[in-house]
Protein backbone atom coordinates (compact mmCIF):
# COMPACT_ATOMS: atom_id res chain seq x y z
CA UNK A 1 0.00 0.00 0.00
CA UNK A 2 1.37 3.79 -0.99
CA UNK A 3 -0.03 6.47 1.40
CA UNK A 4 0.51 10.24 0.28
CA UNK A 5 0.73 12.72 3.34
CA UNK A 6 0.47 16.20 2.23
CA UNK A 7 2.27 18.23 4.76
CA UNK A 8 2.64 22.36 5.12
CA UNK A 9 5.38 24.37 6.50
CA UNK A 10 3.82 26.66 9.07
CA UNK A 11 4.86 29.00 12.01
CA UNK A 12 5.01 27.34 15.30
CA UNK A 13 1.64 27.87 17.36
CA UNK A 14 3.38 30.42 19.47
CA UNK A 15 3.98 32.95 17.20
CA UNK A 16 3.24 36.44 16.93
CA UNK A 17 1.66 37.26 13.51
CA UNK A 18 3.32 40.22 12.35
CA UNK A 19 3.12 41.98 8.65
CA UNK A 20 5.55 43.66 6.42
CA UNK A 21 5.58 47.64 6.44
CA UNK A 22 3.16 47.66 3.40
CA UNK A 23 1.10 45.23 5.26
CA UNK A 24 1.44 43.12 1.58
CA UNK A 25 2.67 39.94 3.38
CA UNK A 26 3.21 37.87 6.36
CA UNK A 27 7.12 39.04 7.85
CA UNK A 28 9.01 35.82 7.90
CA UNK A 29 11.43 37.34 10.77
CA UNK A 30 12.02 35.92 13.96
CA UNK A 31 9.86 32.59 12.95
CA UNK A 32 10.18 28.97 13.47
CA UNK A 33 8.67 26.54 11.18
CA UNK A 34 7.17 23.56 11.96
CA UNK A 35 4.64 20.80 10.09
CA UNK A 36 0.95 22.33 10.20
CA UNK A 37 -0.24 20.29 13.47
CA UNK A 38 -3.21 19.29 11.24
CA UNK A 39 -0.83 17.60 8.84
CA UNK A 40 1.01 16.11 11.89
CA UNK A 41 -2.27 13.60 13.14
CA UNK A 42 -2.57 13.18 9.27
CA UNK A 43 1.41 11.65 8.98
CA UNK A 44 1.21 9.98 12.15
CA UNK A 45 -1.39 8.15 11.24
CA UNK A 46 0.40 6.94 7.72
CA UNK A 47 3.05 6.08 10.03
CA UNK A 48 0.81 4.00 12.45
CA UNK A 49 -0.48 1.97 9.31
CA UNK A 50 3.08 1.50 7.85
CA UNK A 51 3.75 0.01 11.44
CA UNK A 52 0.54 -2.48 10.60
CA UNK A 53 0.13 -2.86 6.91
CA UNK A 54 3.76 -2.41 5.84
CA UNK A 55 2.77 0.75 4.09
CA UNK A 56 5.21 2.92 2.15
CA UNK A 57 4.83 6.27 3.52
CA UNK A 58 5.86 9.24 0.92
CA UNK A 59 5.53 13.41 2.36
CA UNK A 60 4.94 16.09 -0.09
CA UNK A 61 5.19 19.63 0.42
CA UNK A 62 4.73 22.29 -1.80
CA UNK A 63 7.08 25.03 -0.66
CA UNK A 64 11.04 27.07 -1.26
CA UNK A 65 14.15 24.97 -0.30
CA UNK A 66 13.46 26.26 3.40
CA UNK A 67 10.94 24.03 3.72
CA UNK A 68 13.35 21.34 3.70
CA UNK A 69 13.98 21.47 7.23
CA UNK A 70 10.34 20.84 7.96
CA UNK A 71 10.43 17.78 5.22
CA UNK A 72 12.93 16.20 7.13
CA UNK A 73 11.37 16.28 10.33
CA UNK A 74 8.56 14.39 8.51
CA UNK A 75 11.27 11.45 7.78
CA UNK A 76 12.60 11.72 11.03
CA UNK A 77 9.58 10.74 12.43
CA UNK A 78 9.00 8.12 10.02
CA UNK A 79 8.25 8.50 6.41
CA UNK A 80 9.52 6.24 4.05
CA UNK A 81 10.89 9.35 1.17
CA UNK A 82 9.80 12.89 0.65
CA UNK A 83 8.98 14.91 -2.41
CA UNK A 84 9.11 18.80 -2.77
CA UNK A 85 7.60 21.05 -5.50
CA UNK A 86 9.83 24.22 -5.97
CA UNK A 87 7.18 26.62 -5.68
CA UNK A 88 6.16 29.02 -3.13
CA UNK A 89 2.89 28.48 -2.81
CA UNK A 90 0.25 30.84 -3.69
CA UNK A 91 -3.15 30.05 -3.66
CA UNK A 92 -4.99 26.58 -2.64
CA UNK A 93 -5.83 26.60 -6.07
CA UNK A 94 -2.32 26.54 -7.48
CA UNK A 95 -1.12 24.16 -4.37
CA UNK A 96 -3.62 21.67 -5.11
CA UNK A 97 -2.64 21.20 -8.89
CA UNK A 98 0.75 20.22 -7.86
CA UNK A 99 -0.02 17.68 -5.20
CA UNK A 100 -2.45 16.48 -7.49
CA UNK A 101 0.83 16.02 -10.00
CA UNK A 102 2.84 14.19 -7.66
CA UNK A 103 -0.31 12.44 -6.87
CA UNK A 104 -0.88 11.19 -10.29
CA UNK A 105 2.68 10.10 -10.95
CA UNK A 106 2.98 8.06 -7.73
CA UNK A 107 -0.32 6.19 -7.84
CA UNK A 108 -1.11 6.10 -4.31
CA UNK A 109 -3.85 4.11 -2.30
CA UNK A 110 -4.20 6.42 0.01
CA UNK A 111 -3.81 10.31 0.37
CA UNK A 112 -4.16 11.86 3.63
CA UNK A 113 -4.06 15.54 4.57
CA UNK A 114 -4.78 18.19 7.50
CA UNK A 115 -8.16 19.74 7.48
CA UNK A 116 -6.34 22.93 7.05
CA UNK A 117 -3.16 24.92 7.77
CA UNK A 118 -3.10 27.23 10.26
CA UNK A 119 -1.12 30.28 8.48
CA UNK A 120 -3.83 30.71 5.44
CA UNK A 121 -6.79 28.78 7.04
CA UNK A 122 -7.83 28.15 3.28
CA UNK A 123 -8.91 25.06 3.95
CA UNK A 124 -9.46 24.37 0.31
CA UNK A 125 -6.53 22.34 -0.42
CA UNK A 126 -7.86 18.82 0.37
CA UNK A 127 -11.21 18.66 -1.67
CA UNK A 128 -9.57 20.87 -4.59
CA UNK A 129 -7.34 18.27 -4.29
CA UNK A 130 -9.63 15.09 -4.77
CA UNK A 131 -11.87 16.95 -7.32
CA UNK A 132 -8.55 17.10 -9.56
CA UNK A 133 -8.09 13.65 -8.96
CA UNK A 134 -11.70 12.65 -9.83
CA UNK A 135 -11.75 10.62 -6.20
CA UNK A 136 -13.45 10.34 -3.20
CA UNK A 137 -13.52 13.34 -0.57
CA UNK A 138 -13.88 13.14 3.36
CA UNK A 139 -13.16 15.80 5.71
CA UNK A 140 -12.88 16.39 9.13
CA UNK A 141 -11.84 12.90 9.78
CA UNK A 142 -11.43 12.05 13.30
CA UNK A 143 -10.72 7.95 12.44
CA UNK A 144 -9.46 5.60 9.90
CA UNK A 145 -8.89 1.95 9.95
CA UNK A 146 -7.97 0.90 6.24
CA UNK A 147 -9.64 -2.68 5.35
CA UNK A 148 -8.80 -4.92 2.20
CA UNK A 149 -12.24 -2.96 0.47
CA UNK A 150 -11.57 0.18 1.20
CA UNK A 151 -11.57 2.17 3.76
CA UNK A 152 -13.16 2.72 7.18
CA UNK A 153 -13.73 6.97 8.21
CA UNK A 154 -15.28 8.61 11.28
CA UNK A 155 -15.78 11.84 10.62
CA UNK A 156 -17.14 14.73 12.96
CA UNK A 157 -20.54 15.94 11.94
CA UNK A 158 -22.48 19.51 13.84
CA UNK A 159 -23.66 17.56 16.77
CA UNK A 160 -22.12 13.65 16.62
CA UNK A 161 -20.41 11.76 14.27
CA UNK A 162 -20.79 9.74 11.20
CA UNK A 163 -18.95 6.72 10.07
CA UNK A 164 -18.93 5.89 6.49
CA UNK A 165 -17.12 3.49 4.37
CA UNK A 166 -15.23 4.35 1.09
CA UNK A 167 -13.46 3.43 -1.57
CA UNK A 168 -10.06 3.65 -2.20
CA UNK A 169 -8.10 6.11 -4.04
CA UNK A 170 -9.84 8.76 -1.29
CA UNK A 171 -8.54 11.91 -0.37
CA UNK A 172 -9.06 12.13 3.48
CA UNK A 173 -8.55 15.76 5.77
CA UNK A 174 -7.93 14.78 9.25
CA UNK A 175 -8.33 17.07 12.18
CA UNK A 176 -7.13 15.96 15.90
CA UNK A 177 -8.62 12.65 16.94
CA UNK A 178 -7.50 10.87 13.54
CA UNK A 179 -5.15 10.40 15.86
CA UNK A 180 -4.71 11.45 20.00
CA UNK A 181 -2.13 14.11 20.87
CA UNK A 182 -0.01 11.82 23.03
CA UNK A 183 0.48 9.64 19.94
CA UNK A 184 2.36 12.02 18.06
CA UNK A 185 5.83 11.22 17.10
CA UNK A 186 8.94 12.70 18.51
CA UNK A 187 11.88 11.75 16.70
CA UNK A 188 14.29 10.29 18.51
CA UNK A 189 18.47 10.24 17.56
CA UNK A 190 17.76 7.36 14.75
CA UNK A 191 14.98 8.45 13.23
CA UNK A 192 16.98 11.90 12.79
CA UNK A 193 20.06 10.15 11.75
CA UNK A 194 17.99 8.31 9.03
CA UNK A 195 15.88 11.05 7.60
CA UNK A 196 19.60 12.49 6.19
CA UNK A 197 19.92 9.91 4.42
CA UNK A 198 16.24 9.37 2.87
CA UNK A 199 15.37 10.60 -0.31
CA UNK A 200 14.29 13.79 -0.86
CA UNK A 201 13.24 14.19 -4.50
CA UNK A 202 12.73 17.99 -5.62
CA UNK A 203 10.31 17.85 -8.92
CA UNK A 204 9.58 21.78 -10.60
CA UNK A 205 6.02 22.96 -10.48
CA UNK A 206 3.92 21.97 -13.59
CA UNK A 207 1.61 25.03 -13.53
CA UNK A 208 1.68 28.90 -12.38
CA UNK A 209 -2.25 29.50 -12.29
CA UNK A 210 -3.23 31.36 -9.65
CA UNK A 211 -6.81 32.33 -9.03
CA UNK A 212 -6.78 34.19 -5.46
CA UNK A 213 -4.36 36.81 -4.97
CA UNK A 214 -3.43 37.77 -1.14
CA UNK A 215 -3.91 41.91 -1.55
CA UNK A 216 -3.21 42.92 1.81
CA UNK A 217 -3.47 41.90 5.36
CA UNK A 218 -4.39 43.33 8.67
CA UNK A 219 -3.45 42.47 12.38
CA UNK A 220 -6.00 42.12 15.08
CA UNK A 221 -6.81 45.43 16.50
CA UNK A 222 -6.54 45.55 20.11
CA UNK A 223 -8.99 45.01 22.94
CA UNK A 224 -10.14 48.49 25.22
CA UNK A 225 -8.56 47.61 28.22
CA UNK A 226 -10.19 45.01 30.48
CA UNK A 227 -13.16 46.27 32.76
CA UNK A 228 -12.14 44.43 36.19
CA UNK A 229 -15.43 43.45 38.49
CA UNK A 230 -14.96 42.58 42.23
CA UNK A 231 -15.84 38.88 42.81
CA UNK A 232 -18.05 40.10 45.11
CA UNK A 233 -19.98 42.53 43.15
CA UNK A 234 -21.40 40.26 40.31
CA UNK A 235 -24.40 42.05 40.04
CA UNK A 236 -22.30 44.91 38.61
CA UNK A 237 -21.06 42.07 35.89
CA UNK A 238 -24.48 40.77 35.28
CA UNK A 239 -25.51 44.60 34.94
CA UNK A 240 -22.71 45.32 32.45
CA UNK A 241 -23.23 42.06 30.76
CA UNK A 242 -26.57 43.16 30.21
CA UNK A 243 -27.13 47.06 29.94
CA UNK A 244 -23.59 47.98 28.45
CA UNK A 245 -22.76 45.17 26.07
CA UNK A 246 -26.15 43.94 25.57
CA UNK A 247 -25.08 40.23 25.15
CA UNK A 248 -27.59 38.66 27.82
CA UNK B 1 -27.59 36.91 -13.25
CA UNK B 2 -28.35 36.13 -9.73
CA UNK B 3 -26.11 35.24 -7.04
CA UNK B 4 -26.30 31.57 -5.56
CA UNK B 5 -26.50 30.57 -2.54
CA UNK B 6 -26.34 27.07 -0.63
CA UNK B 7 -28.75 26.53 1.67
CA UNK B 8 -27.68 24.17 4.08
CA UNK B 9 -29.96 21.78 6.20
CA UNK B 10 -29.44 18.99 8.43
CA UNK B 11 -32.11 16.28 8.30
CA UNK B 12 -34.17 18.55 6.12
CA UNK B 13 -34.20 21.49 8.59
CA UNK B 14 -32.24 24.99 7.75
CA UNK B 15 -29.01 25.77 10.07
CA UNK B 16 -28.64 29.25 11.13
CA UNK B 17 -25.44 29.45 8.82
CA UNK B 18 -27.88 28.87 5.98
CA UNK B 19 -29.63 32.12 6.84
CA UNK B 20 -26.14 33.56 7.54
CA UNK B 21 -25.36 32.63 3.99
CA UNK B 22 -29.00 33.80 1.93
CA UNK B 23 -28.35 37.05 4.03
CA UNK B 24 -24.62 37.50 3.09
CA UNK B 25 -25.88 36.28 -0.71
CA UNK B 26 -28.54 39.06 -0.73
CA UNK B 27 -25.82 41.90 0.44
CA UNK B 28 -23.94 41.21 -2.70
CA UNK B 29 -26.79 40.98 -4.75
CA UNK B 30 -28.05 44.58 -3.62
CA UNK B 31 -24.33 45.85 -4.70
CA UNK B 32 -24.50 44.07 -7.78
CA UNK B 33 -28.55 44.62 -8.66
CA UNK B 34 -29.18 41.16 -8.83
CA UNK B 35 -31.80 38.35 -6.97
CA UNK B 36 -30.62 35.73 -5.13
CA UNK B 37 -31.35 32.06 -5.67
CA UNK B 38 -30.99 29.62 -3.17
CA UNK B 39 -29.94 25.74 -3.56
CA UNK B 40 -30.58 22.92 -0.64
CA UNK B 41 -31.01 19.61 -0.93
CA UNK B 42 -33.78 17.35 -0.25
CA UNK B 43 -35.07 20.51 1.84
CA UNK B 44 -38.15 19.75 4.57
CA UNK B 45 -38.27 23.28 5.80
CA UNK B 46 -40.72 25.89 4.06
CA UNK B 47 -38.80 27.84 1.56
CA UNK B 48 -40.80 30.89 3.18
CA UNK B 49 -37.79 30.75 5.65
CA UNK B 50 -35.02 32.03 2.64
CA UNK B 51 -37.46 34.46 1.05
CA UNK B 52 -37.38 36.49 4.68
CA UNK B 53 -33.92 36.50 4.47
CA UNK B 54 -33.78 38.04 0.53
CA UNK B 55 -33.91 34.57 -1.35
CA UNK B 56 -36.25 35.25 -4.24
CA UNK B 57 -35.63 31.80 -5.79
CA UNK B 58 -35.40 28.87 -4.12
CA UNK B 59 -34.46 25.38 -5.87
CA UNK B 60 -35.24 22.46 -4.13
CA UNK B 61 -32.82 19.52 -5.44
CA UNK B 62 -35.30 16.48 -4.66
CA UNK B 63 -32.44 13.56 -4.93
CA UNK B 64 -32.69 10.34 -3.01
CA UNK B 65 -29.12 9.06 -3.36
CA UNK B 66 -28.28 12.45 -1.94
CA UNK B 67 -29.72 11.24 1.09
CA UNK B 68 -26.26 10.41 2.85
CA UNK B 69 -23.97 13.19 2.66
CA UNK B 70 -20.63 13.05 0.18
CA UNK B 71 -19.03 16.26 -0.18
CA UNK B 72 -18.05 15.22 -4.02
CA UNK B 73 -21.79 13.80 -4.91
CA UNK B 74 -23.21 16.94 -3.76
CA UNK B 75 -20.76 19.57 -5.30
CA UNK B 76 -21.81 17.54 -8.66
CA UNK B 77 -25.51 18.47 -7.67
CA UNK B 78 -25.10 21.77 -7.24
CA UNK B 79 -22.92 22.59 -10.10
CA UNK B 80 -25.91 21.12 -12.27
CA UNK B 81 -28.16 23.78 -11.17
CA UNK B 82 -26.02 26.97 -9.82
CA UNK B 83 -25.43 28.82 -13.46
CA UNK B 84 -24.46 32.43 -11.75
CA UNK B 85 -20.53 33.20 -11.63
CA UNK B 86 -20.66 34.07 -7.82
CA UNK B 87 -21.69 31.48 -5.24
CA UNK B 88 -21.88 31.36 -2.05
CA UNK B 89 -21.40 28.90 0.87
CA UNK B 90 -21.71 29.06 4.98
CA UNK B 91 -18.11 27.93 6.26
CA UNK B 92 -19.83 24.83 7.65
CA UNK B 93 -18.19 21.06 7.74
CA UNK B 94 -20.13 20.36 5.53
CA UNK B 95 -20.91 23.21 3.36
CA UNK B 96 -16.93 23.89 3.55
CA UNK B 97 -16.45 20.13 1.84
CA UNK B 98 -18.00 21.22 -0.84
CA UNK B 99 -16.93 24.33 -2.06
CA UNK B 100 -13.78 23.34 -2.79
CA UNK B 101 -14.89 20.93 -5.27
CA UNK B 102 -17.15 22.65 -6.73
CA UNK B 103 -14.69 25.41 -7.42
CA UNK B 104 -12.57 22.95 -9.36
CA UNK B 105 -15.28 21.86 -11.71
CA UNK B 106 -16.50 25.48 -12.17
CA UNK B 107 -13.27 26.60 -12.16
CA UNK B 108 -13.85 29.54 -10.43
CA UNK B 109 -12.17 31.20 -7.74
CA UNK B 110 -12.31 30.18 -3.87
CA UNK B 111 -12.57 32.22 -0.71
CA UNK B 112 -12.88 30.86 2.36
CA UNK B 113 -13.76 32.36 5.97
CA UNK B 114 -14.91 35.05 4.45
CA UNK B 115 -16.14 37.54 7.39
CA UNK B 116 -17.35 40.75 5.74
CA UNK B 117 -19.63 42.16 2.39
CA UNK B 118 -17.18 42.35 -0.42
CA UNK B 119 -15.03 45.04 -0.95
CA UNK B 120 -15.35 45.44 -4.77
CA UNK B 121 -17.70 43.12 -6.69
CA UNK B 122 -15.36 42.80 -10.13
CA UNK B 123 -13.33 42.26 -9.36
CA UNK B 124 -14.00 40.90 -6.41
CA UNK B 125 -12.23 41.54 -3.15
CA UNK B 126 -13.35 40.58 0.68
CA UNK B 127 -11.68 40.07 3.82
CA UNK B 128 -11.45 36.84 5.60
CA UNK B 129 -10.30 35.84 8.43
CA UNK B 130 -6.28 34.14 8.19
CA UNK B 131 -3.57 32.39 10.32
CA UNK B 132 -6.26 31.37 12.74
CA UNK B 133 -7.56 34.41 13.86
CA UNK B 134 -4.37 36.26 14.64
CA UNK B 135 -4.96 38.22 11.30
CA UNK B 136 -6.69 38.89 8.20
CA UNK B 137 -6.07 38.83 4.92
CA UNK B 138 -7.81 40.99 2.03
CA UNK B 139 -7.89 38.63 -0.89
CA UNK B 140 -8.74 38.81 -4.69
CA UNK B 141 -10.47 36.63 -7.26
CA UNK B 142 -8.84 36.25 -10.52
CA UNK B 143 -11.22 35.46 -13.20
CA UNK B 144 -14.32 35.55 -13.65
CA UNK B 145 -16.06 33.01 -11.06
CA UNK B 146 -15.94 33.31 -7.65
CA UNK B 147 -16.96 30.71 -4.32
CA UNK B 148 -16.83 32.11 -1.08
CA UNK B 149 -17.59 30.50 2.04
CA UNK B 150 -19.18 32.75 5.28
CA UNK B 151 -17.38 32.33 8.34
CA UNK B 152 -20.32 31.39 11.22
CA UNK B 153 -21.72 34.00 13.71
CA UNK B 154 -19.59 36.67 11.14
CA UNK B 155 -21.93 38.89 8.88
CA UNK B 156 -24.80 37.53 10.84
CA UNK B 157 -28.45 37.08 10.40
CA UNK B 158 -30.53 39.67 8.37
CA UNK B 159 -33.96 39.85 7.90
CA UNK B 160 -34.80 41.50 4.45
CA UNK B 161 -37.77 39.34 3.09
CA UNK B 162 -39.02 39.28 -0.52
CA UNK B 163 -41.83 37.86 -1.89
CA UNK B 164 -40.48 34.41 -3.52
CA UNK B 165 -40.86 31.16 -5.81
CA UNK B 166 -39.81 27.88 -5.20
CA UNK B 167 -38.75 25.27 -8.19
CA UNK B 168 -38.67 21.76 -7.45
CA UNK B 169 -35.67 19.65 -9.63
CA UNK B 170 -35.52 16.32 -9.70
CA UNK B 171 -32.01 14.50 -10.18
CA UNK B 172 -30.30 11.50 -9.55
CA UNK B 173 -26.50 12.22 -9.34
CA UNK B 174 -24.20 9.71 -8.90
CA UNK B 175 -23.29 8.84 -5.13
CA UNK B 176 -21.87 5.49 -4.88
CA UNK B 177 -18.04 6.13 -3.64
CA UNK B 178 -19.01 6.42 -0.14
CA UNK B 179 -21.76 4.47 2.13
CA UNK B 180 -22.70 5.87 5.48
CA UNK B 181 -21.94 2.88 8.31
CA UNK B 182 -23.32 4.85 11.61
CA UNK B 183 -24.62 7.97 12.09
CA UNK B 184 -24.90 9.45 15.37
CA UNK B 185 -26.44 12.63 16.07
CA UNK B 186 -27.52 14.32 18.99
CA UNK B 187 -30.65 16.70 17.93
CA UNK B 188 -30.61 18.45 21.45
CA UNK B 189 -27.12 20.19 21.73
CA UNK B 190 -26.07 23.35 20.95
CA UNK B 191 -23.60 23.63 17.56
CA UNK B 192 -20.72 25.29 19.26
CA UNK B 193 -19.81 27.28 15.71
CA UNK B 194 -23.82 28.78 15.81
CA UNK B 195 -23.88 29.34 19.17
CA UNK B 196 -24.11 32.95 20.08
CA UNK B 197 -23.22 32.28 23.68
CA UNK B 198 -20.24 30.07 24.73
CA UNK B 199 -19.20 29.22 27.99
CA UNK B 200 -15.38 27.48 28.30
CA UNK B 201 -13.43 25.97 30.73
CA UNK B 202 -9.32 25.35 31.55
CA UNK B 203 -7.28 23.31 33.61
CA UNK B 204 -8.37 25.77 36.30
CA UNK B 205 -11.02 23.13 36.81
CA UNK B 206 -8.72 20.79 38.34
CA UNK B 207 -11.02 17.78 36.84
CA UNK B 208 -13.55 16.75 34.50
CA UNK B 209 -16.20 16.18 37.74
CA UNK B 210 -16.39 19.87 38.01
CA UNK B 211 -17.97 20.82 34.65
CA UNK B 212 -21.36 20.61 36.22
CA UNK B 213 -21.30 24.30 37.27
CA UNK B 214 -19.91 25.10 33.84
CA UNK B 215 -22.97 23.25 31.74
CA UNK B 216 -25.24 24.88 35.06
CA UNK B 217 -23.63 28.70 33.77
CA UNK B 218 -24.20 27.33 30.06
CA UNK B 219 -27.89 26.14 30.71
CA UNK B 220 -29.23 29.38 31.89
CA UNK B 221 -27.52 31.44 29.12
CA UNK B 222 -28.79 29.02 26.82
CA UNK B 223 -24.64 28.47 25.50
CA UNK B 224 -22.73 26.01 23.99
CA UNK B 225 -19.68 24.45 26.17
CA UNK B 226 -16.25 24.47 24.81
CA UNK B 227 -12.27 23.87 26.59
CA UNK B 228 -8.84 24.75 26.00
CA UNK B 229 -6.62 22.66 24.26
CA UNK B 230 -4.86 20.58 27.92
CA UNK B 231 -8.40 19.93 28.70
CA UNK B 232 -9.14 17.79 25.78
CA UNK B 233 -6.03 16.26 25.49
CA UNK B 234 -5.97 15.41 29.57
CA UNK B 235 -9.24 14.10 27.76
CA UNK B 236 -11.62 15.73 30.30
CA UNK B 237 -13.65 17.19 27.44
CA UNK B 238 -14.56 15.46 24.00
CA UNK B 239 -11.82 17.04 21.15
CA UNK B 240 -15.23 18.67 19.69
CA UNK B 241 -15.19 21.19 22.49
CA UNK B 242 -11.57 22.06 21.74
CA UNK B 243 -11.50 25.92 20.42
CA UNK B 244 -8.26 27.38 20.03
CA UNK B 245 -5.87 27.52 16.96
CA UNK B 246 -5.54 23.75 16.21
CA UNK B 247 -9.53 23.41 17.17
CA UNK B 248 -12.25 25.34 16.56
CA UNK B 249 -12.03 28.96 15.60
CA UNK B 250 -15.96 30.66 17.40
CA UNK B 251 -17.07 33.83 17.15
CA UNK B 252 -20.01 33.96 19.61
CA UNK B 253 -21.26 37.48 21.16
CA UNK B 254 -20.21 36.42 24.57
CA UNK B 255 -17.39 34.35 25.37
CA UNK B 256 -17.05 33.48 28.77
CA UNK B 257 -13.39 31.57 30.07
CA UNK B 258 -13.33 30.08 33.37
CA UNK B 259 -9.86 29.22 34.27
CA UNK B 260 -8.24 29.42 31.19
CA UNK B 261 -5.10 31.35 31.38
CA UNK B 262 -5.32 32.74 27.54
CA UNK B 263 -2.27 31.27 26.23
CA UNK B 264 -1.86 32.91 21.94
CA UNK B 265 -3.04 29.20 20.51
CA UNK B 266 -6.16 29.79 22.64
CA UNK B 267 -6.61 33.20 21.42
CA UNK B 268 -6.62 32.96 18.08
CA UNK B 269 -9.26 30.79 18.16
CA UNK B 270 -11.80 32.96 20.21
CA UNK B 271 -10.81 36.85 19.37
CA UNK B 272 -13.69 36.74 17.12
CA UNK B 273 -15.90 36.78 19.75
CA UNK B 274 -17.78 40.44 20.51
CA UNK B 275 -17.59 40.32 24.38
CA UNK B 276 -15.38 38.01 26.36
CA UNK B 277 -15.42 37.84 30.01
CA UNK B 278 -11.93 36.16 32.26
CA UNK B 279 -12.91 34.62 34.89
CA UNK B 280 -9.44 33.20 36.57
CA UNK B 281 -7.53 33.06 40.05
CA UNK B 282 -4.58 34.51 38.60
CA UNK B 283 -4.64 38.01 38.42
CA UNK B 284 -1.59 37.84 36.15
CA UNK B 285 -3.23 35.43 33.63
CA UNK B 286 -2.69 36.31 30.34
CA UNK B 287 -6.04 36.44 29.06
CA UNK B 288 -7.19 39.24 31.27
CA UNK B 289 -5.53 41.52 28.04
CA UNK B 290 -7.72 39.84 25.59
CA UNK B 291 -10.54 40.19 27.84
CA UNK B 292 -13.64 43.30 27.77
CA UNK B 293 -14.67 42.13 31.55
CA UNK B 294 -12.56 40.21 34.34
CA UNK B 295 -13.76 38.35 37.50
CA UNK B 296 -10.23 37.67 39.56
CA UNK B 297 -10.92 35.21 42.21
CA UNK B 298 -12.18 31.82 42.40
CA UNK B 299 -13.95 29.79 40.21
CA UNK B 300 -15.62 27.57 42.24
CA UNK B 301 -17.69 30.35 44.19
CA UNK B 302 -18.07 32.71 41.04
CA UNK B 303 -19.33 30.45 38.88
CA UNK B 304 -22.57 29.09 41.13
CA UNK B 305 -23.16 32.80 42.37
CA UNK B 306 -22.72 34.26 38.73
CA UNK B 307 -25.44 31.76 37.21
CA UNK B 308 -27.90 32.46 40.57
CA UNK B 309 -28.21 35.89 39.55
CA UNK B 310 -28.78 35.47 35.43
CA UNK B 311 -31.30 32.91 36.56
CA UNK B 312 -32.56 36.02 38.84
CA UNK B 313 -32.15 38.39 35.92
CA UNK B 314 -34.10 36.36 33.03
CA UNK B 315 -36.87 35.80 35.73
Amino acid sequence: MKILVCISSVPDTTSKINFTADKSAFDKNGIQWVINPLDEFALTKAIQLQTAKGANVTVVNVGGAETEAVIRKALAIGANDAIRVNMEPKDSFSTAKELATVAQNGGYDLILCGKESIDYNGGSVPGMLAQFLGQPFVNASVGLEVEDSGAKVSREIEGGKETISVNLPAVIAGQKGLVDEKELIIPNMRGIMSARTKTLQVVEPVSSEVKVQSVSFDSVPPRAAVKLVSPDNLDELVRLLHEEAKVI
Amino acid sequence: MAVFVYAENINGVYKKAAFEAVSYAKAIADQSQDSVTAITVNPTDSSDLLYKYGASKVIRIEDAGLKNFSPKAYAEAVNQVADGNIIVFPHTTDASSIAPMLAVTKNYSLITNVIAVPESISPFQVKRRSFSGKGFMHAKAEGNGVIVTISQNAYGVKENPVSGSEEEKNLSVANEDTKVISHEQSSGKLDLKEAEIVVSAGRGLKGSENWGMIEDLANVLGAATACSKPVSDIGWRPHTEHVGQTGKAISPNLYIAVGISGAIQHLAGVNGSKTIVVINSDPEAPFFKSADYGVVGDAFQIVPALTEKIKALKG
